[in-house]
């Protein structure tokens, strides 16, 4: 605990799960809102402006609150991990840079028009507030996106005399294979995460049986989206970068299988608990083979296990590691389950007469925020030990004159803050959706 | 190319000051301009839309920093840290005051986030003023290009430097005074009625306290870095700047004594834009002065990214920088006029 790296470690993975809550929303629903208000506008159907309304109104205090727990990641890149941002800047200073220019002024310019703008601008004029929205958060989560795929899978520079890290190509930096599979993935995660709220909105007011035309379309838009997202995110994202993990980052994936021994035909482990110290998993449920099919494409294939590398380059937190992708992946199937059921319902006219399915819908809406928690785990857990994969390692990246006594007041600090400001959120959360839809007319 | 991204970093980070300065003066001011809870939305009608894009020249600022200048910013970061994480904070703070502040139809609950938006708006220009002054002072840099200040020693200049000692405090406050008089004219421009009577009123008292807290600032600069009087002959820009900066003050005061508001917020954006880019050209090439030797100081040209890094960036900064300009232009535009309060539930 006296370790700088220590509290270092724990202030950005505390900092950045908290604020990652936010714009996993934030992103979700700028894509829904888009939708909403498009059918709204294209139809002239009134309940989709209202229902959009009512998510604006929820995006409005999200975005707040996203914004203000990002400021302290931005900072941490100097403030905590200097070495780090001193050998990287002239590569990742790029995505960083242009996150600013292209991404925080088309989203700050255009947010207040989107909440309180409405009525003031023409229909079409709010639509373009939702469109800027929506790219300007989307744009966002690339670069950021992008900037954690050098991370992982670091292209595009060149290493100097002096020990930095220069850019020797821009558009193979920018264009990171691991990037463009990280990206889909991730905002179609977001998609979920909107998807699930927005049903389990929908879902509650026909259990309550209040609002029931918004209800309606909440139910109706979530159900859609979710069933797609949540199929997509499985395959072929999903798929796509799990079979970037085998390749690139092989020890990775065997830690995330809990699998120590090498072989051809691998299985996949549902259930067990990694036992490091023995080197096995203990009551493990598998399936046979599948394991070899998933990173490789063959089931004869061979997955190398962690005894095959030096210890040293193993990731340091196997167990939650391991627990991080089996809670991801689980999840994920219950979830495409979930909105499988529901699509099949609300296809035949019988969701919302099933209230057993509606209580599901209702409840469900923290799944995807933990599968999306743990998937940053996989892959930052993952990276580990190295700060950049293969390049330099995390205790080589933090300040060199900061000390733990330093890095733990603030993170401390943060503990307070983030209570008081999860409380605040839930507050006005809970009001906007007692209001409902029409509430603030009335 | 160095030379060039010194210049660009300098001026995002002094239109930050310009437009979130306003801002500031606007959180500085509202408990004396604005009495009722009416008046105060009036003035939170009048930064809320641009708030949130005025603080995105910090991050956008520091972003370019980052690009061009990581060593400063590593060293500069790291260097600060208490400082820097208690400007974060107060950031958070300011952001949920404005934005949270009229979700709630209670008394209690909006004097709560008004006192909190007083207070971080004045404690931020404080602490961003000091940061300038430590700048302007120079920090214990080493070999190592890097070092570790404490929030405050003796508040002396000797050997225990820390972030806040009475030259930087000084500059602090003068930036706490120039924020204010800025928010003043920004006040009396958009608003209407006791808001703009009061703001006006302000306005005039608080430019002769700038007045003369500019002189103290710069006697004291030029007695803790002689350099930057002794670079002023050879730094043709420093003259511009000069020249921007007394140009921007005498539009202060022609416009508030023309009663022509507009005119007195451009005047005071240019005293600004103008005394910071002057600061710049005294102490260019340097970025971060180093206390213990001039061999160690962090300058645009030792802190460098690889020329082709710098090349790329400027190509989509040149892309990103008008298009910027073009939202806030629209904004200015779309919000034109004098404000007035939002009816309940529909704004800030």
């Amino acid at each position: 605990m006296g370790d700088p790296l220590f509290w270092h470690r724990l202030q950005f993975g505390f900092t950045a799960t908290y604020h990652y809550l936010f714009p996993q929303l934030s992103m979700g629903l700028a894509f829904l809102i888009v939708v909403l208000k498009a059918v709204g506008l294209k139809t002239g159907d009134v309940r989709y402006d209202e229902t959009a309304r009512f998510w604006i109104r929820i995006f409005g205090i999200n975005f707040a609150v996203g914004v203000v727990t990002g400021i302290p990641l931005e900072f941490q890149f100097g403030t905590n991990w200097a070495r780090f941002s001193q050998l990287s800047g002239g590569v990742i200073g790029q995505t960083l840079g242009m996150e600013g220019l292209f991404a925080f002024f088309l989203e700050s310019s255009f947010l207040a028009l989107l909440v309180w703008g409405e009525k003031g601008l023409s229909r079409r004029g709010h639509f373009g507030a939702a469109l800027a929205l929506w790219g300007g958060s989307w744009l966002s989560g690339y670069f950021i996106v992008a900037t954690n795929a050098f991370m992982q899978h670091p292209v595009g520079h060149a290493l100097l005399a002096d020990g930095t890290y220069q850019l020797a190509s821009f558009w193979t930096f920018l264009l990171n294979p691991w990037a463009l599979a990280q990206y889909a993935h991730t905002m179609i995660a977001a998609v979920v995460t909107g998807s699930f709220v927005v049903a389990s909105i929908g879902a509650f007011w026909v259990l309550k049986g209040i609002h029931l035309p918004h209800a309606r379309v909440n139910l109706k838009v979530g159900t859609a989206a979710g069933l797609l997202a949540s199929a997509l995110v499985a395959f072929p994202t999903g798929d796509l970068q799990g079979k970037l993990v085998a390749r690139h980052q092989p020890i990775t994936l065997a830690a995330m299988e809990g699998r120590f021994e090498s072989g051809p035909r691998a299985g996949l482990t549902l259930i067990g608990q990694p036992n490091v110290a023995q080197r096995k998993i203990d009551n493990p449920i598998q399936v046979p083979a599948v394991l070899s099919f998933i990173a490789y494409g063959t089931f004869s294939s061979d997955v190398r296990g962690l005894s095959a590398f030096p210890q040293d380059q193993w990731p340091q937190n196997i167990e939650l590691l391991y627990y991080s992708f089996h809670i991801m992946a689980g999840l994920g199937t219950i979830m495409i389950a979930i909105m499988g059921l529901a699509a099949l319902l609300l296809w035949r006219g019988h969701l919302e007469g099933n209230r057993p399915m509606l209580w599901v819908m209702m409840l469900a809406f923290p799944f995807p925020y933990i599968a999306t928690t743990a998937g940053w785990a996989v892959a930052e857990f993952g990276r580990q030990p190295w700060l950049i994969y293969g390049l330099l390692r995390t205790a080589q990246g933090a300040s060199p004159t900061v000390h733990a006594g330093q890095t733990a007041f603030t993170t401390l600090g943060f503990a307070g803050i983030f209570v008081v400001l999860g409380l605040l959120f839930l507050y006005l959360i809970g009001r906007e959706i007692a209001h409902g839809p029409t509430g603030h007319q009335a | 190319m160095e030379t060039l991204w010194f210049w660009l970093v300098s001026v995002m980070v002094a239109i930050y000051v310009v437009m979130d300065g306003f801002d500031f003066g606007a959180g500085i001011l509202h408990h004396f301009v604005a009495k009722s809870n009416e008046e105060r939305r009036e003035v939170l009608a009048a930064i809320g839309p641009l708030w949130d894009g005025n603080e995105v020249w910090l991050l956008a600022g520091g972003g370019s920093l980052f690009l061009a200048f990581p060593k400063v910013l590593a060293a500069g970061f790291s260097g600060f840290y208490l400082a820097i994480w208690l400007v974060v904070w107060f950031l958070m703070l300011r952001g949920i005051s404005i934005e949270f502040r009229s979700h709630v139809e209670d008394g209690l609950w909006r004097h709560f986030w008004d006192s909190t938006f007083a207070v971080s708006s004045i404690l931020l220009p404080v602490l961003l003023g000091a940061a300038l002054g430590n700048v302007l002072r120079g920090v214990p840099l080493d070999a190592s290009g890097y070092f570790s200040l404490p929030l405050w020693s003796d508040f002396g200049l000797g050997a225990h430097l820390g972030v806040l000692d009475w030259y930087t405090v000084l500059v602090g406050l003068f930036a706490l005074v120039t924020m204010a008089a800025h928010g003043a004219v920004f006040l009396a421009w958009k608003t209407a009625g006791p808001v703009h009577e009061r703001s006006k009123g302000l306005a005039g008292r608080l430019w002769a306290l700038v007045l003369i807290f500019w002189v103290l600032a710069t006697l004291a600069t030029t007695a803790v870095n002689p350099a930057i009087l002794r670079n002023l002959p050879h730094a043709p820009l420093a003259w511009l700047a000069t020249l921007i900066f007394l140009g921007g003050l005498g539009l202060v005061f022609t416009g508030l004594h023309l009663q022509r508001f507009l005119l007195a917020f451009l005047g005071s954006g240019a005293f600004i834009l103008g005394l910071l880019a002057a600061s710049a050209a005294c102490v260019f090439p340097v970025m971060l002065r180093s206390t213990l030797d001039p061999a160690f100081d962090l300058t645009a040209l030792n802190a460098a990214v690889g020329q082709h890094g710098l090349r790329v960036g400027l190509a989509w900064w040149l892309l990103g920088f008008p298009i910027t300009l073009g939202y806030v232009a629209f904004l200015f535009r779309f919000h034109r006029g004098k404000v007035s309060a939002a009816a309940e539930g529909e704004g800030y």
